[in-house]
């Protein structure tokens, strides 16, 4: 019988190393450490507060960190200067929980604006690039409307089309279902699914939406209170005998474990040594 | 990328080879409306093409579109499967016209 044939690992674009933050003299993320494969559906779950947007906010370096290393797409992004940082945001989409579109702008100028930012397209091939974006997440012919015109679910699509109008080798989207109702929420799933199929491209999503990350996920991690609790596939997470993970994923919350002195400080803004914040 | 441009029986023949993305769609673009400025028809061979991304695609949508008002026949040839993958996701399978091969574009053509 002849030896099992080994293939490599996926690459890792995302690695996230130790990462501490505070926001003010609040520790916001203490220690986290995850790694996203290339090709996968990484969903970073976890309940208000729990850091993941902080998190996500600190991967994309919009963010100072306190410590700890992130490295994108095999860069250490500590390490970046101005332009080298903006040539590694040409790989990366974002869609942001709001859609972030500009308002004063046409969806399809709203689409065209990061080809505008980093390339010398022709205008012709630009709106051609839009107009097939807005083909792929099924708002054909609505370059020419206005922010304001789109529903909340047409807004979260535009977000999309305009975040791999680039096509990124990486695409984050924070809370992509928040607000909408399960329809079109399962139809945001359904469009990050087929993104992933045909363009083979690494997803990285942040939500609290426990159904909608499990329909997505390849692997999860689980964020609380700003520490992972556990990475691994859907399986996994379902599988895991942990109280506190089984309370994430059925949203109950954990009252025992709030810390009366650390929330009494919270509460009256003194910082830990007696001060104020 | 590379190019290259040569008359088969009648058709012009653009072949591309290598990655076509942000950084050398301009050229392909001016390859290809170049190409649909002359008289004859005109298969675009992908069969050299690793990688195309949506800029090399909008490309070959602006291309087609002049040919198409100029009544001259215009496919492609030797789409790879990822690359179909994205045309499919864009419903581009449904604009083009796409043949296996060369061959096969000149077969279907007689």
């Amino acid at each position: 019988m002849g030896a099992a044939v080994e293939y490599p690992a996926p690459a890792k674009v995302v690695e996230v190393s130790d990462l501490v933050a505070h926001f003010g003299s609040r520790l916001i993320l203490k220690g986290v450490s995850l790694d996203v494969r290339e090709g996968e559906i990484m969903v970073i779950m976890g309940g208000s507060g729990s850091g993941k947007s902080t998190l996500l906010r600190h991967i994309l370096g919009l963010e100072r960190r306190t410590s700890g290393t992130i490295r994108l797409l095999g860069e250490d992004t500590s390490t970046l200067n101005a332009r080298q940082m903006s040539d590694l945001r040409k790989k990366i989409g974002v869609a942001f929980q709001g859609g972030a579109l500009f308002s004063s702008m046409s969806v399809g100028d709203n689409i065209m604006l990061p080809l505008h930012e980093h390339t010398d397209l022709d205008p012709t091939t630009m709106e051609i690039m839009a107009r097939l974006k807005l083909e792929v997440v099924d708002l054909a012919g609505f370059e020419n409307l206005m922010p304001a015109e789109l529903s909340g679910g047409m807004t979260k699509r535009a977000a999309f089309a305009r975040a791999i109008i680039m096509d990124p080798r990486i695409l984050f989207c924070d809370e992509p279902s928040a607000g909408l109702d399960p329809v079109v929420a399962s139809a945001l799933d359904d469009l990050i699914l087929r993104l992933r199929g045909a363009l083979g491209m690494t997803i990285v999503v942040v939500t609290h939406e426990v159904e909608s990350a499990c329909k997505i996920a390849d692997r999860m991690t689980l964020l609380d209170n700003g520490e992972v609790l556990f990475t691994g596939t859907v399986d996994e997470v379902r599988a895991h005998p942990s109280e506190r993970i089984q309370n994430l994923l059925n949203r109950r919350a954990e009252t025992d474990t709030i810390d009366p002195d650390e929330y009494l400080r919270r509460l009256t803004g003194e910082d830990v040594d007696g001060g104020r914040v | 990328m590379k190019h290259e441009v040569t008359e088969r029986a009648g058709t012009t023949v653009v072949a591309f080879a290598g990655d076509v993305d942000l950084q050398n769609s301009p050229q392909a673009r001016k390859v290809l409306l170049e190409a649909v400025a002359g008289e004859h028809p005109v298969l675009v061979d992908l069969s050299g093409v690793d990688y195309i991304d949506s800029s090399g695609v909008a490309s070959l949508v602006e291309a087609l579109q002049t040919a198409r008002k100029r009544d001259l026949g215009f496919a492609l040839v030797a789409v790879s499967e990822s690359a179909l993958r994205v045309f499919q996701l864009a419903h581009l399978d449904k604009v083009f016209t796409i043949h296996g091969t060369l061959d096969d574009a000149f077969a279907d053509n007689r």
